[in-house]
């Protein structure tokens, strides 16, 4: 079997632990849902009250018929009804979800335009201060939490500027792209730099690798102006990595910022997913869990593919 | 062990590494003895928000709690959740690899499926579940972050134990009577170390973030305690009028992790000169 048909297989098979796993630990939580949607009114419920609401809900039938249930809707589009939003789990996650990959995007496109450069450039300076200079910078970066990142932005822009960015409800890039951007460009820029200190290690590595292959000495010998050795013949190679590091942060990024998202008051996947797990809405912790792991394993077998096309040598045969 | 310690003397990122991580262990060590300027939770009320003196170094939170003694005591609380949790993941991860390597067949296929699953979710969502299921706490941070990392060391032990197991001194050691037990844990273990370590000091770093980072949210050290995330967490209202509360705790979450880092790639430079780290 090739590598491409091995991954098909495994990824339902996978996605199923994923659903079951989810299902049982959600159930080990204790307390109920009906108590926890609630609150303290939950005691002024007759014990028939309280059974057509779990009926209502489905949560008064054993696990494994609940589970069974669940999955057959969940494979035809139906991820049933969140107890704390009286919605459709799928709608309320798809009304969460482009404000997500948004902010996903925007944070990776903002870490390859800053990252990418600045390690091409380290490379070409191996060794000197202003290579020591970007791999310090780099360290630094990969070293700082998001959040503690977030919170220095904010801090620094209400204290010397005396402003803060929009919160709360999202903006809709269609309905106002402006307003929009003002909302999103902090929470990426936060999520961005993080992850520009990856993209510039990685880069800065693969390209030094690059650049001591001998068809990067060839192109040299025989006169290609240095800029283009760089550009035109090094570069193309170095990307490989670069590619694969990028797929995967976006990949993670779908899942949702929480931290990030709760920092700059954004309604993400992340904080929707915090939330659920927080007031016990079995279904929408079942939805997210389940929405966020098939897209971080899409994005994942992507990149693996784009991997592949990238690199003529890499033969996803065998093992 | 001797060679290792000249050789971290000799990098320059092992030097800077070591250095803060062996300040940090020391705070860790003093904060766990008690021995902090100040009680972490006595309040001096009439002091409240006061900034950095000389009485308090770092000034004071709005309940008039010495900063120094809490980020001292944060700190001993951060790395305890990190080596302990790190520590957990490491055995297990390492038994579940080997074992996975050494018997294959079966047994191969449902521990690395299972890791395949844990490792479909991200990192932060698994912790969240975790942390839903068996509620907030010191404890479940522990074992939320061991539960994240333990696939990784399974991956990371399984494969190098898979070449050695098929390595001609394994054979050797297998003709000439050696028992399964002692060819583990002597002839598999030793070689593995050195992977191990460079991991089991990136894992560190990357739990020390995710403890603050769950701190922060409310899911790991309760308050009165003290943590890093928490204090950071606590500063959110308060950065205008006090800066020191988030300065002061930002700064040792980074420096921590930071000496873990280069630790890291400092170990993987030495004990594995075949893969270049990208910083060199």
């Amino acid at each position: 079997m090739n590598y491409l048909t091995r991954r098909l297989v495994t990824f339902p098979l996978i996605m199923l632990g994923v659903s079951v796993l989810v299902f049982v630990a959600i159930r080990m939580v204790p307390g109920d849902a009906i108590t926890a949607m609630l609150g303290t009114e939950a005691g002024l419920l007759t014990p028939d009250q309280r059974k057509a609401l779990a009926g209502y809900f489905g949560i008064d039938r054993s696990w494994t018929a609940q589970y069974w249930h669940w999955l057959l809707g969940a494979l035809q589009g139906d991820l049933g009804l969140s107890v704390t939003n009286g919605k459709p789990v799928l709608d309320v996650i798809l009304s969460r979800f482009p404000l997500t990959i948004e902010l996903a995007l925007l944070a990776v496109v903002i870490a390859l335009c800053i990252g990418l450069p600045l390690g091409v450039f380290a490379a070409t300076r191996n060794q000197k201060p202003s290579d020591l200079a970007v791999r310090i910078f780099a360290m630094l970066g990969q070293s700082t939490p998001s959040f503690v990142i977030g919170l220095l932005i904010l801090y620094i822009l209400s204290s010397v500027f005396g402003i803060l960015p929009t919160m709360g409800s999202a903006v809709s890039l269609f309905e106002d792209p402006i307003g929009n951007l003002k909302q999103l460009i902090l929470p990426a820029l936060t999520l961005g730099f993080s992850f520009t200190a990856s993209v510039t290690r990685i880069s800065r590595s693969a390209m030094l690798d690059v650049l001591n292959d001998d068809y990067v000495r060839t192109a040299r010998s025989k006169g290609v102006p240095a800029l283009q050795v760089i550009w035109r013949h090094a570069l193309p190679n170095a990307l490989i990595p670069v590619v694969t590091l990028s797929g995967v942060e976006f990949g993670y990024l779908l899942g949702g910022a929480v931290l990030v998202e709760k920092i700059y008051a954004l309604p993400g996947l992340g904080r929707l997913a915090l939330d659920a797990i927080l007031q016990r809405d079995y279904a929408l912790v079942q939805g997210c869990v389940l929405f966020v792991a098939l897209n971080f394993m899409i994005v994942n077998l992507l990149v693996d593919l784009a991997y592949a096309a990238l690199d003529p040598r890499i033969r996803l045969g065998g093992r | 062990m001797a060679d290792l310690l000249r050789g971290l003397l000799r990098h320059p990122s092992g030097r800077i590494g070591g250095a803060i991580v062996a300040l940090y262990i020391i705070v860790a060590v003093l904060a766990h003895l008690g021995v902090t300027p100040y009680d972490p939770i006595q309040q001096f009320r009439i002091d409240r928000l006061k900034p950095p003196s000389g009485a308090h170094w770092m000034g004071t939170d709005m309940f008039g709690r010495d900063v120094l003694s809490r980020l001292m005591v944060g700190i001993g609380q951060s790395f305890l959740v990190a080596f302990a949790s790190v520590g957990i993941s490491a055995v297990i991860g390492t038994a579940l690899g080997l074992t996975a390597a050494w018997f294959g067949h079966l047994w191969d296929g449902v521990v690395m499926r299972l890791m395949d699953i844990l490792l479909a979710f991200p990192a932060v969502l698994l912790a969240l579940l975790i942390i839903a299921v068996i509620g907030p706490g010191t404890g479940t941070s522990v074992m939320a972050i061991a539960f994240v990392y333990t696939p990784i060391f399974t991956r990371v032990v399984r494969g190098p134990a898979l070449s050695i197991k098929s390595r001609d001194f394994v054979d050797a050691a297998r003709t000439f009577g050696s028992s399964r037990v002692y060819i583990l844990t002597r002839h598999l273990m030793l070689n593995l170390v050195a992977p191990l370590t460079v991991q089991v000091t990136l894992a560190l770093a990357w739990s020390l973030l995710t403890e603050a980072g769950l701190s922060f949210l409310g899911l790991g050290t309760q308050p009165p305690a003290s943590s890093l995330g928490l204090m950071l967490s606590e500063s959110g209202n308060l950065m205008e009028m006090a800066p020191w509360l988030l300065v002061f705790p930002g700064i040792a979450i980074m420096l921590g992790i930071l000496g873990f880092n280069l630790l890291g790639d400092a170990l993987r430079d030495i004990l594995d000169p075949k893969t270049r780290s990208a910083l060199a």
